[in-house]
């Protein structure tokens, strides 16, 4: 249990360890590495978002000067039939491989076909296009209420529902069906003075992390494959490769270059297999560029749904009971994040009867790939509507109807957990007592909104292991990719324990064969996960200093006390050591001392936060201007709060984005015509507020210093409060993202 | 990258350290026709005589020298080679990597800012820039801001703010931050918006790159 | 990107010959053309800089009290220029609407109007503020009015070898402005883009041009909705009035960016807009 206490340097503001490289242009990213020998890889991509593919004919390409090979679905080992163990649950290997490259059927406009390897990047352009591919062209499928129709065309013959255990019988787009339940729905509802019941539905969105994907595969002669990447996980980048090339994992070591943004997205494997096959065919180290709109068609959006939200309470403002509807679209193969949905929706409150079905459903779309609370903004964009709505319809004061329904210690969640320590309440109180929340407010087409957010945050395994210096720093070995500065806060961590400055911590990011396993930095783990793993190897590392300590002096380890960095003895004998001046001695009680830990810690306890928006309508443009945004979130123990504050800020900035204009827009042949950072537009400094964020300090029990992870769930809110917002500003409820121009005016009836 | 496959070696290299062309002769045959009399004077001064005297000549290639970072690096490229291209993947005759990867490809369009550099003292994106067109012009990358081991005030004040997340658009919000500061010395938060407003980051740091910027501009 | 032919030429008349031939493009600022040889949507065999030609960047003051612009003067000069600024307020307002301060260092005004985009942000402003544009080329030179210049999406009269050199404004309108529909703030295109231009005595609008871009297959002026209001001082009525005709003028087309029945309604909200602001700042 951790303890309120001073710490030296948990919550302070250490520069990054990072940062030099990073102002200068001297980082090494994926794209900007280089080798000798290096070809260019590029891959070709189906222009029909359904097609069967009938034949692919590289004869003409193959001839082309400068190409030195080409792959195909063919150059993949067979899968068919087998399951592939990703860590987090089996996977048709099939469905993984045909991602890579498809092999019978093109499932999106942007699905990789081939890929050609040439001696540079304009040859194997040219190249591709003199691969001939026969299609025979099917109707798309581009909408999961559509998608889930009996008559839909299907993207997969073989695939049945999975129903709450049960296989169906016939075919069908809908990959599964979960559900959770708690108390009794229709009892809940009968109790009810008030229910609203409403559907929404949210766009496609893409994570839109800048750096687009890329990969340089090598492998040497000795069979093994060295894989150059940009991840947020080089393990599960070695995991995946092994299946998809049924290659031993024991051959591949990933090396994972500096990250230009994930959020999610750089989980899943797409052009690595696809350098590796071409390393392989040619000998040559391939490097494997994605552009742009490769990165759009490509890869991972976050998945358009259809939610449907009924919400009961009695007139004295208790929730009785909450049901929902969630499909999810998963794009083209089944994983959308409906689960993780389904497990947030209702999660801030404590109701008493609940019904959550969720449904995960195949579209000619791109592979949904995890962003940023995965699932969550989905489901919190219909459930915290409904909340504003009844709360409205109650007439209570929107942050009071939270408090009264709040979930806390000892509360069973739908979906089966009990919480622990929580600090939802402590989140909402901070926004209702934040200067914004009782700034006045009522000007003319001005609203204010609020909604809040659940993520449950994981822990999974993480190693780290410290070298000790005799200069008195340390060097600490970690498999987290570093994408925000956890370098820094997981360094921090380690620091503490041994009473040294984060300065005097030299961190590096590892490849595959140089630390032990370590999860994917996401889910808001790592500086939870790795920040444990940190603070456990200190203690190894301490303890060995102890005992070393106890040798120099000739006394048991049990008189030796170590406290703000220095060791004494505490059995009357006059002895002194600080951490530094003991570091120098290393060699003469024993030599190095190196610590290590590898932890899988379950706590990780769940994320809370809690926003307040104000904005304008212009009621003739449609366009909302966002005028100021308030977040507060529990962080438990904030250890750099820089970083705490740079994420909820990162959150909502992202979810502004969702909220206001941001989505995939497609023609009726499902091609996505808005695949270019000019037209799917990210905001810029210029569409944002200044955003305030206040953090709220409630100790986890599963960490040592309290950490939760906050990197995801600020994302959650933004949609709901703003949506929110809008109804107070014109009085008219929102419920399809994005909330455009276009979609204001049709709403507001001008047009 | 530049491609090879078409690079004329007639005129390369004939003389070390000047820009050398390849060239077709594109106009044989064609009427030089008079076109200055009815023009206005102010634009054709003189073009009669240049029409006469000489013929348009087509560039498949060049080996050109390009002034970066206050270094000359002499680069044999096809007209399609962007600026941007030759930062990150040029080879110079010498068979050396230019090896600047600062500036990013990120969105190879004029959309993200990622590629800023600086052409003459403004910012622009190398990604729109052909490498021809930069010739004669003192071009200033991210690597170039530091003087020796003293970092830019902007890199300085990007470190101190925090002013980062994953790092990637960094560099060209540095130099985007560095121009901007050449141009206006005390720039209000409005200016500074507006001047940044040519790069987008995804994770969010806009505050504290603001924050960087107003710092930098109090030491500089 | 297709490999293609690189010219310098130094003088107009070689230029204009070289532009004669089939498959070549002009190369100004190359924030158009690069990105669409990229995109493949622009494959020239060669490409002419004008670079090299001197005298055709610049703003300088006519003696008829107007300005003319060189078409390789740099958008941002446009949008910094103080003569503009103050003569020609909806031109630099519009210059300082395109993409991005990298954007604007390279591009130049010549481009933005030769690109023949119906939503390209000056435009607007160079119909509302009357420009002439001159033409030269191997035959001669002729100047049109902008108006007249385009024929269609990335269509214009101009014919083999011809080439824009200028623009040639007018003495100034008593107050101008130009407003865009867009989502984001900056590096978006315009939904529509709309430009006004009032001359204005004692209080009555004794003149007025409106500038539509993204409207219609070419940029537009709104010539019922001007007809309304000269001779008007100005009101909500005769407001609401030009508002409605400048939408009738449009022809628009639904596209990602949005529908074709948002924008007609918003080039009635912004011809209001941007007339009462022009009005405004004539008064000023």
């Amino acid at each position: 249990m951790p303890e309120k206490k001073e710490y030296k340097v948990i919550g302070t503001r250490p520069i990054r360890h990072d940062g030099v490289d990073k102002v200068t242009g001297r980082a090494l990213y994926g794209a900007d590495f280089h080798t000798a020998g290096l070809l260019h890889g590029r891959v070709l991509r189906s222009p029909h978002a359904h097609a069967r593919i009938l034949s692919i004919d590289t004869s003409r390409a193959e001839a082309y000067p400068g190409v030195k090979a080409i792959v195909t679905a063919k150059d993949l080992p067979d899968a068919a039939d087998k399951v592939a163990d990703l860590g987090e649950g089996a996977v048709h290997l099939k469905y993984l491989c045909d991602n890579i490259l498809a092999s019978d059927k093109a499932l999106y406009k942007g699905h990789a076909i081939a890929a050609v390897a040439a001696t540079n990047a304009h040859i194997a352009e040219e190249a591709c296009a003199l691969i001939d591919v026969a299609y025979e062209v099917l109707p798309p499928v581009l909408e999961v209420r559509q998608a889930m129709e009996p008559a839909a065309p299907l993207l997969h013959e073989t695939l049945k529902t999975g129903s709450l255990g049960e296989t169906a019988e016939e075919p069908s787009n809908v990959a599964s069906h979960l559900q959770h339940k708690k108390g009794d729905i229709e009892a809940g509802f009968a109790e009810a003075d008030v229910i609203i019941e409403r559907e929404f539905v949210t766009g496609t969105v893409h994570q839109g992390y800048i750096e687009p994907h890329n990969a340089t595969a090598l492998y040497n002669p000795d069979g093994q494959l060295t894989v150059w990447c940009s991840t947020q996980g080089a393990f599960t980048v070695r995991e995946q490769l092994t299946e998809i090339l049924q290659y031993p994992i024991s051959k591949i070591k990933v090396v994972p270059m500096e990250i230009g943004g994930g959020f999610g997205g750089k989980i899943n494997v797409y052009v690595e297999p696809v350098a590796a096959l071409l390393a392989k065919k040619t000998g040559k180290p391939v490097k494997v560029l994605m552009n742009r709109a490769d990165v759009f068609e490509g890869t991972g959006p976050t998945p358009a749904s259809f939610i449907r939200v009924k919400m009961g309470a009695t007139k004295d403002g208790k929730l009785t009971a909450a049901q929902t509807h969630l499909a999810f679209e998963a794009g083209a193969y089944p994983g959308s994040p409906v689960g993780a949905g389904a497990m947030c929706i209702f999660a801030p409150y404590d109701i008493a009867n609940v019904l959550i079905d969720g449904y995960d459903v195949v579209v000619n779309k791109p592979k949904s790939a995890p962003y940023r609370a995965p699932g969550a903004t989905n489901a919190a964009f219909g459930s915290e509507t409904v909340i504003d709505e009844l709360a409205k319809e109650l007439n209570i004061d929107a942050l009071e109807f939270r408090i009264m329904n709040g979930a806390k210690e000892g509360v069973k969640r739908a979906d089966g957990p009990v919480f622990p320590r929580i600090g939802f309440i402590e989140s909402v109180e901070a926004a209702k007592q934040h200067p914004h929340y009782t700034s006045p407010n009522g000007k003319k087409h001005h609203g204010r909104g609020v909604a809040s957010g659940f993520w449950f945050n994981i822990g999974l395994a993480s190693s780290v292991s410290i070298s000790v210096n005799p200069d008195g720093t340390i060097n600490l070995v970690e498999g987290s990719t570093d994408i925000g500065g956890t370098r820094a806060s997981i360094a921090m961590q380690a620091a503490e324990v041994l009473g040294i400055p984060a300065e005097s911590v030299n961190p590096s990011v590892v490849d595959t064969n140089s630390v032990g396993y370590t999860a994917v930095t996401g889910g808001s783990r790592t500086t939870f996960a790795t920040g444990y793993a940190a603070y456990e190897a200190a203690q190894d590392v301490k303890r060995q200093l102890i005992a070393r300590a106890a040798k120099l002096w000739e006394v048991d380890e049990e008189d030796v006390q170590f406290a703000d960095g220095e060791f004494s003895c505490i059995n009357g004998k006059e002895a002194q050591l600080s951490f530094h001046d003991l570091s120098a001695r290393l060699g003469e009680t024993g030599g190095p001392v190196v610590g290590s830990a590898a932890v899988n810690p379950p706590g990780a306890g769940g994320a809370f936060a809690t926003h307040i928006v104000d904005l304008e309508v212009d009621e003739d443009t449609g366009k909302v201007q966002i005028l100021r945004y308030t977040a507060t979130q529990d962080a438990g123990k904030a250890i750099h709060p820089s970083y705490v504050e740079g994420q909820i800020q990162g959150g909502v900035v992202q979810g502004i984005g969702w909220a206001l204009n941001e989505e995939y827009i497609y023609n009726a042949e499902g091609t996505m015509t808005n695949a270019s950072f000019l037209d799917y537009r990210i905001p810029t400094c210029l569409d944002l507020p200044m955003i305030d964020t206040v953090i709220v300090e409630v100790p986890n029990p599963g960490h040592p210093y309290g950490v939760r992870g906050v990197g995801e769930v600020p994302i959650v809110p933004p949609p709901a409060a703003i949506a929110n917002a809008i109804y107070d500003a014109i009085g008219i409820r929102m419920t399809e993202l994005p909330m455009s121009p276009d979609r204001m005016l049709k709403a507001m009836g001008k047009i | 990258m530049a491609d090879k496959k078409q690079s004329p070696k007639e005129n390369a290299a004939e003389k070390p350290g000047k820009t050398t062309i390849s060239r077709r002769n594109f106009l044989k045959g064609v009427g030089t026709g008079t076109v200055a009399a009815a023009v206005a004077p102010t634009v054709l001064i003189g073009a009669e005589k240049a029409a006469e005297a000489q013929m348009g000549e087509a560039i498949t290639s060049a080996t050109i020298q390009l002034n970066i970072n206050a270094k000359t690096y002499e680069v044999e490229v096809e007209p399609r080679t962007t600026l941007l291209t030759v930062l990150r993947d040029g080879i110079d005759t010498r068979g050396n990597h230019v090896d600047l990867t600062g500036a990013k490809l990120i969105c190879d369009r004029g959309e993200c800012g990622g590629c800023t550099v600086m052409v003459d003292g403004t910012s622009v994106y190398a990604c729109m820039m052909l490498a021809i067109d930069a010739q004669g012009k003192q071009i200033t990358t991210v690597e170039g801001l530091a003087e020796g081991d003293t970092l830019h005030p902007v890199q300085e004040a990007f470190i101190q703010h925090d002013a980062l997340m994953c790092g990637f658009c960094t560099p060209g919000f540095v130099v985007s931050a560095a121009s901007l500061l050449s141009e206006n010395k005390k720039p209000t938060l409005e200016e500074i918006k507006m001047g940044l407003s040519g790069n987008t980051c995804r994770c969010g740091t806009y505050p504290f790159i603001f924050d960087a910027v107003k710092t930098a501009a109090r030491k500089m | 990107m297709r490999s293609f032919e690189f010219f310098e030429p130094t003088t107009l008349a070689e230029a204009s010959r070289l532009f004669a031939q089939e498959h070549a493009q002009l190369l100004a600022g190359g924030t158009d053309l690069v990105i669409g040889m990229k995109a493949l949507t622009e494959t020239p065999q060669s490409v002419i800089s004008l670079q090299k030609i001197a005298g055709l960047a610049g703003i300088t003051t006519d003696a008829d009290g107007g300005v003319s612009i060189g078409v390789m003067t740099r958008v941002r000069d446009v949008e910094l220029s103080e003569e503009i600024r103050n003569g020609y307020t909806a031109l630099a307002e519009g210059a300082a609407e395109i993409g991005s301060i990298q954007i604007r260092n390279l591009a130049t005004l010549g481009g933005n109007i030769a690109h023949a985009s119906p939503a390209a942000d000056t435009v607007a402003a160079l119909l509302a503020l009357d420009a002439q544009v001159d033409i030269a080329s191997a035959d001669g030179e002729r100047s049109v009015p902008i108006h007249a210049l385009f024929t269609g999406p990335g269509q214009t009269i101009l014919t083999a070898g011809e080439i824009m050199t200028r623009f040639r404004l007018p003495s100034p309108a008593s107050g101008s402005h130009y407003i865009k529909h867009k989502i984001r703030e900056v590096m978006d295109l315009a939904f529509i883009g709309v430009a006004a231009a009032v001359d204005m005595d004692n209080g009555t609008i004794t003149g007025a041009r409106i500038g539509l871009a993204a409207v219609a297959p070419t940029p537009i002026r709104a010539t019922e909705a001007e007809e309304l209001l000269a001779g008007k001082s100005l009101t909500d009525a005769i407001l609401a009035e030009a508002g409605e005709a400048a939408a009738a003028a449009c022809s628009p087309i639904s596209d990602l960016r949005c529908s074709a029945e948002h924008r007609r309604e918003m080039v009635d909200v912004l011809t209001r807009r941007t007339v009462r602001e022009a009005v405004a700042r004539a008064h000023a």
